[in-house]
C-alpha cells in the first residue's frame, strides 16, 4: 500500500470505485528465502524393506548427494507462503474477468470434487481396458456429448490445449487430402484469427496465406472465390470471429471450400455463442477443435491446462490419432489398430482430468446449455449498449458473446486501451483483452460470459464509464494506474533485455564472476 | 440453473435496457436454417449429487482394490492434503495467464519458484514454465535443437520412451525433420558404437532418456562427447524426475525434457501432467513455453512478469518457436508446493525409499525360478524382467489375484514378448511385493 | 536528422558504402516505431545474403522486426556489442548502433535506394498517415 498514491488516486475516485476497497496485503518473499536447514513439511512413512545406501548401490558414477539450493521449511510456512502469494492474485471467484476470447467463466466445485475422487485421479493409463472401464465410458459419453453439441460426426479427446486441437485438425486435413493424391500447399487464414492458427499451420507443413476482412470485419465472398484456387487445403476461420461477430455467409464459404476440393477448419475457441443454439456440423465445418477450457468451464488454473479436442466429420475419421474409444455391448476399449491414422499427439489419452471436468459442466446443464449460451449472449450486449456512448464501435454488426470497442475517443486524451484496462484494476476488475483482435487498433475486447449477475454488469458499465470520465477530466489519472495493486507498472524492458529468470543464493550471485560459465545462471546473457 | 445467476424477470429487464423484443432477436445474424428449434439430446441437467453419484459409479468399473507395478511414465507417489488445499484456493485456480502482472503476482512469482526448482532438480541454467507434458515437451527440444543447429536430423536412442517417440514422429512429419532411431546393448544402456555408426554427421541432436524406458539409468557423459564432436545437442529425458533426488543431475544435455507428473500430480488416466524444458542459458531465446523473469516497478519494489514473449506465437504468429499456448500452470504449482514440501531431505529420502523398494523387489523375484533380468545396467525405481513365458499371459493370471502386472514390453517392443517393465515406489507396502512374487512363483509352477 | 551519406530503404534500413564495405543499420524512424529494443539477433560472419534477405531480427517487449539486407554480399562483420547493449540501437542507431558490414558484390548496389531526402519525404508521408 502506497500511501502517496492513496491521496492522488483523489478522494471522488475512491467514492466512485464500488466494487473494489482496500485491505492490508501480505508481504513475502521467495520459499527460497526462507529456508533454512533442517527443516522439512513433509514426512514419510517409515521404509518397510531394508534400507539401501543410494552411493553404494548407484555407485559413483551416478550417486548424487542431494539437490543444492533445494528449500527446507515447515508445513505451516508452505501454507502461509501460497496462500499469501494467492491474495496476490484476481481470480473468477473474486469477480468478472471480461477477458475476450478467454471465455473466463464460473468453474463449478464439484468438477474439482469428482476430479479428485479415489479411482479416477488414482488410475494409471496404461493399465488394463479391463480395470478401466469407468475411465474409458468418462471419455465415451463426453464424446458423445460434444458430438451432440457440435452436430459433428466423430471425434479425438486426445489433444491438450487448443492449439493442439488445431495441429491435430490441420493433420487430419493433410492426411485426408494426401489419401486423395494431393495434400495441396496454403491454409487461408482471416487477419483476424488467433495467432496460434498460423503457428500450427506451419507445423502442419502448410504456407499461411492470410486473408483480409472487409470492412464489416467478415469474409468477403467475392474475394474469397479468387482466393481458393487448388493448392488450398483448408480455410481456418474462427466463428463467431474475434469480433464477437457471427460469419454471416458461413455456409456459403463452405460451399464454395467443398466444390474446390478444400475443407472448412473452424476454431471452436467462441462456442460459447453457439452451443445450444447452432451446429457447426451443420453449416457446413468439416473440423473444428473445442476448448475445453473456455466453453466447458474447466479451470484456466494461471495459464492451464486445457484440452482440446477435435471435432470431425466422417471423411476424416480413418485418419484420427491413435488411439480412440470404442464401444461395442457396453464394454469400452481403446483402439490403437488404426492404419491411416496421423499417429500421437501426446502420450498416454491425453488430459483425462481436464475430460472429466467438462463431462461434469456438461451433465450439470444437459440440454439447458442453450440457457448459458443466450445469456453469456445477453450480458455482451447489454455491456454493449450501455457502453456505446462513451467508447467507439469499429465495427457494427450485431454482436454476440463478446463486444469490441476501440480507444478512438480516449486517444484523444493521450489515454490508450493498456491505460483503461490497468486502470480497470484500481475498480476491482480485471482487466479486458487489449491486443487482439489485430485488425481494431487500440482495442477493448470484453467478454463478460453467462456467469455474470445483471448487478456485476452493471458495476462493470459503472467502472469503465466512470474510467471514460476521468480519461477527459484526469488522463493522468489513468495513464499512471494502477494504484492500488502490490507492484505498479514493472519495467518489462530492462527485465527482457537481461532476463533473471530463476533465484539464485547470494554467496553465488556474489562469487558469479569467479565462477565457470555453468554456475553463472542467474543474468542470463541477450547473445 | 444454479451457475446461472439471474432471473427470468432479470433477464426480461435486460433485454428491454437492449431494447431487444425477445432473445432470439440477438440470435438473428445465424441464418434461421441453421438455428436448432429442438433442444440438443443430451442427459442431464443433474443436480450436484446426481454428478457425484455418476463419477462414483464409474470409480468402481476402474481399479479399485488392485496393486499396480505400472510405471513406464507415469508414477504413484506420496501426495499431500496441503497441496491439494492450496491449490484449490480459488485465486490460483480460477485465474486465468499472468499476463497483468500488478494482478497476477502470486501466479508469477509460483512460475519463478518453479523455474528456480527445476532448474536446480535437473542441474540446468534456466527452465521454463511449463509445456503439455513429458511427451511434448521432448517434441519441443527436438524442434529447438533444429533451430539451434539449423540442421534438421535427429537420433532417437530406442530406449525413449515409446509414446515420446511415436509423438515426435508426429510433428517431425511436415516440417522436414528427419527421425532415425538406435539401438542399446546387453546392459539396457544406448549403444555408443550404433550411435556412431549411424553417423551423427548433420544431426542436430541426440535423444536419450534417463532413467530409460527399461528403467536404467544412462551414462551421459560419452554420448554427449560423441554428439558435441559431430555438432550436434545432447537431449535428455526425465520421465522419473524422483530419480534426480539421489542421481546425478543431466549437466552433460545440452536440453532436457521432463516429465513433473511424479512431484505430486495424480496419475489421473493420463492427464493432466507437466512438461518442462531445461536448458543453457544461451539457447533460452530458442525455447518455447512461458518464462517469468523479475523485474522491478517505478518504485524499485521487485516483482515477476512474463519475459521474452516475442518467442511466442500470438507475437510471431507463423514464426513463432511453438504453437503452444495454454500450458499446464496449475499444475506446475501443484509440483511447486509439492517440492517445497518435500524439501532438500525429504526429496532425497524419497528417492532413497524408492531406491530400497525396488532393489528388494528385484531381489524378490530373482528367487523364483526362470525369471531372469535382461539389463546389466543400474536401475532407480523401475527394471525390466524376463519370463519364460509371455508377459501378456502372466499379467493375464495376476489380473485375476487383483494385480495389475508389470508392463508388458510387447506393446511396444514385440520382439520381445517375455519381458516386462516393474515399477516399485513407496506407496508399494512390502506385503504387495512379496504377494506378487507369491503369484508369480505360482502362475509359473503352475505350467 | 538522416545522414545525407547514407541510402535507405522502404523497410527502413540505411546503407553507408566505403570503397568494397557496406555498412547497414536501421533508421532512427525504425527504432523510434520499435520502442524499447531488447534483443538483437544478427548474421554469422561469412553468410552469403542477397538484396532482400532477413538479415537478422530486432526485438522489443511486444513486437519482433526483421531486418532486410538492402545489397547483396557476405557478412565481413558484425556489431556483436549490440548482443549486450541492445538499447544502443535505441540511442544511437545511424552511428555506433550499425548492425552489419556487408563486402558488397556490387559497387552500384545502393542505386536504387533512395537518398536523405526522398526518404525523409517517405518517412513524412509515412507519418501523416498514422496520423490520419
Amino acid at each position: 500500500m502506497n500511501e502517496k498514491h492513496t491521496h492522488g488516486d483523489g478522494s471522488s475516485a475512491t467514492k466512485r470505485i464500488k466494487k473494489a476497497g482496500r485491505h492490508v496485503s501480505q508481504s513475502e518473499g521467495l520459499i527460497f528465502e526462507k529456508s533454512v536447514a533442517g527443516k522439512r513439511g513433509i514426512e514419510l512413512p517409515p521404509l518397510d524393506v531394508p534400507a539401501v545406501d543410494p552411493a553404494k548401490a548407484l555407485g559413483a558414477e551416478f550417486a548424487r548427494a542431494g539437490v543444492e539450493g533445494f528449500p527446507e521449511v515447515s508445513e505451516i510456512e508452505v501454507i502461509r507462503h501460497f496462500t499469501r502469494l494467492s491474495t496476490w492474485n484476481y481470480a473468477i471467484d473474486l469477480g468478472m474477468y471480461p477477458l475476450g476470447s478467454c471465455t473466463m467463466k464460473y468453474n463449478p466445485r464439484v468438477n474439482e470434487f469428482v476430479a479428485r475422487l479415489e479411482g479416477l485421479a488414482t488410475e494409471h493409463p496404461l493399465q488394463p481396458d479391463e480395470v478401466s472401464q469407468g475411465c474409458l465410458r468418462i471419455i465415451h459419453d463426453l464424446q458423445k456429448c460434444l458430438l451432440e453439441i457440435t452436430g459433428m460426426d466423430a471425434a479425438s479427446l486426445e489433444p491438450v490445449a487448443g492449439a493442439q486441437g488445431e495441429l491435430t485438425g490441420l493433420l487430419l486435413i493433410r492426411a485426408y487430402l494426401e489419401s486423395k493424391g494431393d495434400a495441396r500447399k496454403k491454409v487461408l487464414i482471416p487477419d483476424s484469427a488467433h495467432g496460434t492458427n498460423p503457428a500450427s499451420v506451419v507445423i502442419a507443413g502448410y504456407e499461411v496465406q492470410n486473408i483480409k476482412s472487409n470492412e464489416r470485419g467478415q469474409i468477403d465472398i467475392a474475394h474469397f472465390r479468387e482466393f481458393v484456387t487448388g493448392d488450398v487445403a483448408a480455410l481456418m476461420i474462427t466463428n463467431p470471429s474475434t469480433l464477437g461477430v457471427y460469419e454471416e455467409n458461413i455456409a456459403e464459404i463452405a460451399e464454395i471450400l467443398h466444390s474446390r476440393g478444400a475443407l472448412l477448419y473452424m476454431d471452436g475457441a467462441n462456442m460459447n455463442a453457439l452451443a445450444g443454439v447452432t451446429r457447426p456440423g451443420d453449416f457446413g465445418v468439416d473440423v473444428m477443435h473445442l476448448n475445453l477450457h473456455k466453453t466447458f468451464s474447466t479451470p484456466h488454473g494461471g495459464g492451464g491446462p486445457g484440452a482440446g479436442p477435435v471435432m470431425i466429420k466422417k471423411i476424416l475419421e480413418p485418419f484420427l490419432p491413435v488411439p480412440i474409444v470404442t464401444e461395442a455391448n457396453g464394454r469400452y476399449a481403446l483402439d490403437f489398430n488404426r492404419p491411416q491414422s496421423i499417429g500421437r499427439v501426446r502420450a498416454y489419452c491425453g488430459n483425462f482430468g481436464v475430460l472429466l471436468r467438462a463431462l461434469a459442466y456438461t451433465l450439470a446443464y444437459g440440454p439447458v446449455i442453450r440457457q448459458a449460451t443466450e445469456d453469456a449472449v445477453l450480458n455482451a450486449n447489454y455491456i454493449r449498449k450501455h457502453l456505446e456512448d462513451v467508447f467507439d464501435l469499429p465495427y457494427n454488426l450485431p454482436s454476440m458473446h463478446e463486444v469490441v470497442f476501440s480507444d478512438a475517443r480516449q486517444k484523444k486524451h493521450g489515454v490508450n486501451t493498456m491505460d483503461i484496462a490497468k486502470r480497470l484494476i484500481d475498480y476491482g476488475f480485471h482487466p479486458y483483452t487489449t491486443a487482439f483482435p489485430l485488425i481494431v487498433p487500440g482495442a477493448l475486447m470484453i467478454e463478460p460470459t453467462e456467469s455474470e449477475s445483471r448487478e456485476e454488469c452493471d458495476l462493470f458499465i459503472d467502472a469503465m464509464r466512470s474510467i471514460a470520465a476521468e480519461a477527459e477530466t484526469n488522463p493522468e489519472l489513468v495513464k499512471t494506474a494502477p494504484h492500488s495493486t502490490r507492484v505498479g507498472r514493472l519495467d518489462e524492458v530492462a527485465a527482457a533485455r537481461r532476463p533473471v529468470l530463476r533465484w539464485q543464493p547470494k554467496q553465488n550471485l556474489d562469487a558469479q564472476k569467479h565462477l565457470g560459465p555453468h554456475e553463472k545462471t542467474l543474468v542470463v546473457p541477450t547473445a | 440453473m444454479r451457475y446461472l445467476p439471474k432471473s427470468q424477470s432479470e433477464r426480461r429487464e435486460m433485454l428491454d435496457a437492449i431494447g431487444a423484443k425477445s432473445i432470439e432477436t440477438l440470435f438473428e445474424t445465424i441464418p434461421a436454417k441453421y438455428r436448432l428449434r429442438e433442444p440438443l439430446k443430451l442427459p442431464g441437467p443433474l443436480s450436484e449429487m446426481e454428478i457425484i453419484d455418476y463419477f462414483k459409479a464409474r470409480t468402481a468399473e476402474n481399479s479399485r482394490g488392485y496393486t499396480s507395478f505400472l510405471g513406464a511414465g507415469v508414477y504413484q507417489h506420496v501426495r499431500s492434503v496441503v497441496t491439494d488445499a492450496l491449490v484449490q484456493r480459488g485465486e490460483f485456480l480460477t485465474s486465468y495467464t499472468p499476463y497483468q502482472a500488478e494482478i497476477s503476482q502470486g501466479t508469477l512469482q509460483a512460475i519463478f519458484e518453479f523455474q528456480t526448482l527445476m532448474s536446480q532438480l535437473t542441474g540446468q541454467e534456466v527452465a521454463n514454465a511449463s509445456m503439455y507434458d513429458g511427451s511434448t515437451a521432448l517434441t519441443e527440444c527436438v524442434l529447438m535443437a533444429e533451430r539451434v543447429t539449423h540442421r534438421h536430423r535427429v537420433l532417437v536412442a530406442k530406449t525413449v520412451h515409446p509414446e515420446y517417440r511415436e509423438v515426435l514422429k508426429t510433428y517431425a512429419k511436415h516440417v522436414g525433420l528427419q527421425v532415425e532411431e538406435f539401438g542399446f546393448t546387453s546392459s539396457g544402456q544406448v549403444d555408443l558404437g550404433a550411435l556412431r555408426a549411424n553417423s551423427l554427421n548433420e544431426a542436430a541432436a541426440v535423444v536419450v532418456q534417463s532413467p530409460n524406458f527399461f528403467g536404467v539409468l544412462e551414462k551421459l557423459a560419452p554420448v554427449a562427447e560423441a554428439a558435441h564432436a559431430a555438432g550436434a545437442l545432447l537431449i535428455d529425458c526425465v520421465s522419473e524426475p524422483l530419480s534426480l533426488g539421489v542421481v546425478q543431475p543431466p549437466q552433460e544435455a545440452d536440453i532436457v525434457a521432463l516429465e513433473a507428473q511424479s512431484f505430486g500430480v495424480p496419475p489421473s488416466y493420463g492427464g493432466p501432467f507437466v512438461g518442462v524444458i531445461a536448458t543453457r542459458e544461451k539457447f533460452v531465446r530458442q525455447m518455447p513455453g512461458r518464462l517469468a523473469g523479475e523485474a522491478l516497478d517505478g518504485e524499485g519494489r521487485r516483482g515477476f512478469c512474463l519475459t521474452l514473449a516475442t518467442r511466442e506465437q500470438h507475437i510471431r504468429r507463423e514464426k513463432a518457436t511453438s504453437n503452444i499456448c495454454t500450458n499446464e500452470a496449475l499444475y506446475a504449482l501443484v509440483v511447486t508446493i509439492h517440492l517445497c514440501l518435500l524439501g532438500k531431505e525429504g526429496l532425497r529420502e524419497l528417492a532413497a525409499q524408492n531406491l530400497s523398494k525396488a532393489r528388494f523387489a528385484q531381489e524378490e523375484l530373482r528367487k523364483i525360478p526362470g525369471v531372469t533380468f535382461p539389463f546389466s545396467g543400474t536401475t532407480f525405481n523401475e527394471f525390466t524382467v524376463e519370463f519364460p513365458r509371455p508377459a501378456k499371459e502372466i499379467n493375464q493370471r495376476l489380473l485375476a489375484e487383483k494385480i495389475i502386472g508389470p508392463l508388458a514390453l510387447a506393446k511396444y517392443y514385440p520382439e520381445h514378448p517375455n519381458r516386462a517393465l516393474v515399477c516399485v515406489t513407496e506407496v508399494t507396502p512390502r506385503a504387495e511385493i512379496e504377494r506378487l512374487a507369491a503369484s508369480i512363483r505360482k502362475i509359473l509352477a503352475a505350467n | 536528422m538522416y545522414p545525407a551519406e547514407f541510402r535507405y530503404t522502404k523497410d527502413h534500413e540505411w546503407l553507408q558504402i566505403a570503397g568494397p564495405t557496406g555498412t547497414i543499420g536501421i533508421t532512427d524512424y525504425a527504432q523510434h516505431a520499435l520502442g524499447d529494443v531488447v534483443f538483437v539477433e544478427l548474421p554469422k560472419i561469412g553468410t552469403r545474403v542477397k538484396a532482400g534477405d532477413v538479415l537478422g531480427t530486432i526485438e522489443s517487449v511486444k513486437a519482433v522486426s526483421e531486418v532486410f539486407s538492402p545489397v547483396g554480399g557476405e557478412v565481413a562483420e558484425i556489431n556483436s556489442e549490440l548482443s549486450t547493449a541492445p538499447e544502443k540501437i535505441n540511442r544511437d542507431p545511424h552511428r555506433s548502433a550499425w548492425l552489419v558490414k556487408i563486402k558488397l558484390d556490387d559497387a552500384k548496389a545502393a542505386d536504387g535506394l533512395m537518398d536523405a531526402k526522398a526518404y525523409e519525404a517517405y518517412v513524412a508521408e509515412k507519418e501523416k498517415e498514422q496520423t490520419a
